[in-house]
């Protein structure tokens, strides 16, 4: 597709399809193919606009099944093992969340598995259900495009990584009151958030946008 | 590097833009269409060259914000009651707990969470918005760098919260102790996420747009 534009009394011919704008700071560059393991920076701003790897998405996709797996593995393992003056207390992540909804802690505990297991799941599956196909080389399945759209506007509601840290935090306030042994599910759930974050390093958004169009083209 | 910035040949303008060519960019996918394009033809994402309203939005969801985080700040975040007797803890006070446990390093991470990066972040979005009306002191990166580190760092905040979450989960042996969540938990978490709504609905390109400006 051509465009003709006026600049200042000057007319360009650019084409469109090879031009890129950065998302940042809506800066125009003429994108070639990028090489694999290289990085393309948008030259306004220097935020990175194309970063492709090697077989990045069969890599994303096996971390992104993996998660997911782990994922199930700390919502239904014991979590925390507390133990003080003669009772004992396991507890599941699940048990946690659907034990105890009264009053004000029932808000709390919706946001709180919205937050930790619902919209991370939401996430990995999107991301499966879009890179799967493209892995094996088939067109993208219906709904990709949306399904993706989904999937990265998720990614700041995601927030395993935090909830780690707040485990972290509330072990050491409990140590005063109670005994407390980690279990399975906490070392899933760590397991769970190195792994998101090496595929979403891995992960070039541009990249897979292109990829979508020219496959859903062809 | 295989992206090339288009030159604008033999003129002195410095950058040239998706809108000053009159085009439309797509801010999810970075695809360029003819202006008045209104849907992106590679993700479907409705296109702006400027986000409409974008800086009315990121107001009206920043004042949200700062209003839930008052009683967040006034209210008990914690009940804990030992052997029938019941202390509340706000979330200063919770970190004053934590002191004088002796965990002073947690007691750092839950102040930083809770109070500094709140706090810096209405500031910081407050600045940025107001900056792109006016001439800036900071430079036009450093701007940008500040925006990204608003939105990397404000999700956060949530720590106190599913501290909150877990010990009230968990912390349940009927007479010998027991946890309960204060008003604080739940204007807190809000608080975060009209925050974390405030920085999206701004639109990064317009911190570069006023530097456009400036220096013309
Ligand atoms: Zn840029
Ligand atoms: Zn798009």
């Amino acid at each position: 597709m051509q465009v003709a534009l006026a600049d200042d009394g000057q007319t360009e011919h650019l084409d469109l399809e090879g031009l890129i704008a950065c998302p940042v700071c809506d800066a125009l560059h003429n994108l070639h193919p990028v090489p694999v393991g290289e990085i393309a920076r948008c030259h306004r701003c220097h935020s990175t606009l194309m970063a492709p790897r090697a077989s990045a998405m069969t890599q994303i996709v096996m971390l992104a099944a993996s998660a997911l797996i782990l994922m199930v593995a700390a919502v239904f393992f014991p979590f925390l093992d507390l133990s003080a003056a003669g009772f004992s207390q396991e507890s599941s992540v699940i048990d946690a969340i659907t034990a105890f909804s009264d009053g004000l802690l029932f808000p709390l505990s919706f946001a709180v598995a919205a937050l930790i297991v619902v919209l991370p799941a939401i996430r990995l599956a999107a991301i499966l259900y879009v890179l799967g196909p493209m892995m094996i080389g088939e067109r993208p399945a219906r709904h990709a495009i949306p399904a993706f759209r989904l999937a990265e506007a998720l990614k700041p509601w995601s927030m395993a990584e935090i909830f780690v840290v707040g485990v972290a935090v509330a072990l050491v306030k409990i140590g005063g009151m109670a005994q407390v042994h980690v279990g399975p599910a906490f070392w899933a759930f760590v397991a769970l958030v190195v792994i998101t974050a090496l595929k979403d390093t891995f992960m070039c958004r541009l990249t897979v946008w292109k990829t979508l169009e020219e496959r859903s083209q062809s | 590097m295989q992206v090339d910035g288009l030159e604008n040949t033999g003129r002195a303008q410095p950058i040239l833009t998706a809108r000053r060519a009159g085009l439309v960019a797509c801010s999810v996918c970075g695809k360029v269409h003819a202006a008045g394009s209104d849907r992106c033809r590679r993700c479907h994402a409705p296109l702006h060259s400027r986000a409409p309203a974008s800086l009315q939005r990121v107001w009206a969801w920043w004042l949200a914000g700062l209003v839930a985080y008052i009683p967040a700040n006034i209210y008990p975040m914690l009940r804990t009651a030992t052997f029938g007797h019941e202390t509340k803890n706000t979330i200063v006070g919770g970190v004053i707990e934590l002191m004088q446990h002796g965990s002073y390093f947690v007691a750092g991470v839950v102040f930083s969470a809770s109070v500094m990066i709140p706090v810096g972040k209405f500031i910081a979005i407050a600045y940025l918005a107001i900056s792109v009306r006016y001439v800036s002191a900071l430079r036009v990166h450093t701007r940008q760098h500040l925006y990204e580190v608003v939105e990397f760092i404000g999700r956060w905040s949530m720590i106190d919260v599913f501290v909150v979450a877990i010990l009230s989960a968990l912390v349940q042996f009927k007479f010998v102790a027991s946890v309960h969540p204060g008003v604080a938990a739940v204007s807190f978490a809000l608080s975060v996420a009209f925050t974390m709504l405030s920085a999206q609905s701004f639109d990064s390109r317009l911190i570069w747009d006023a530097d456009e400006e400036d220096q013309e």
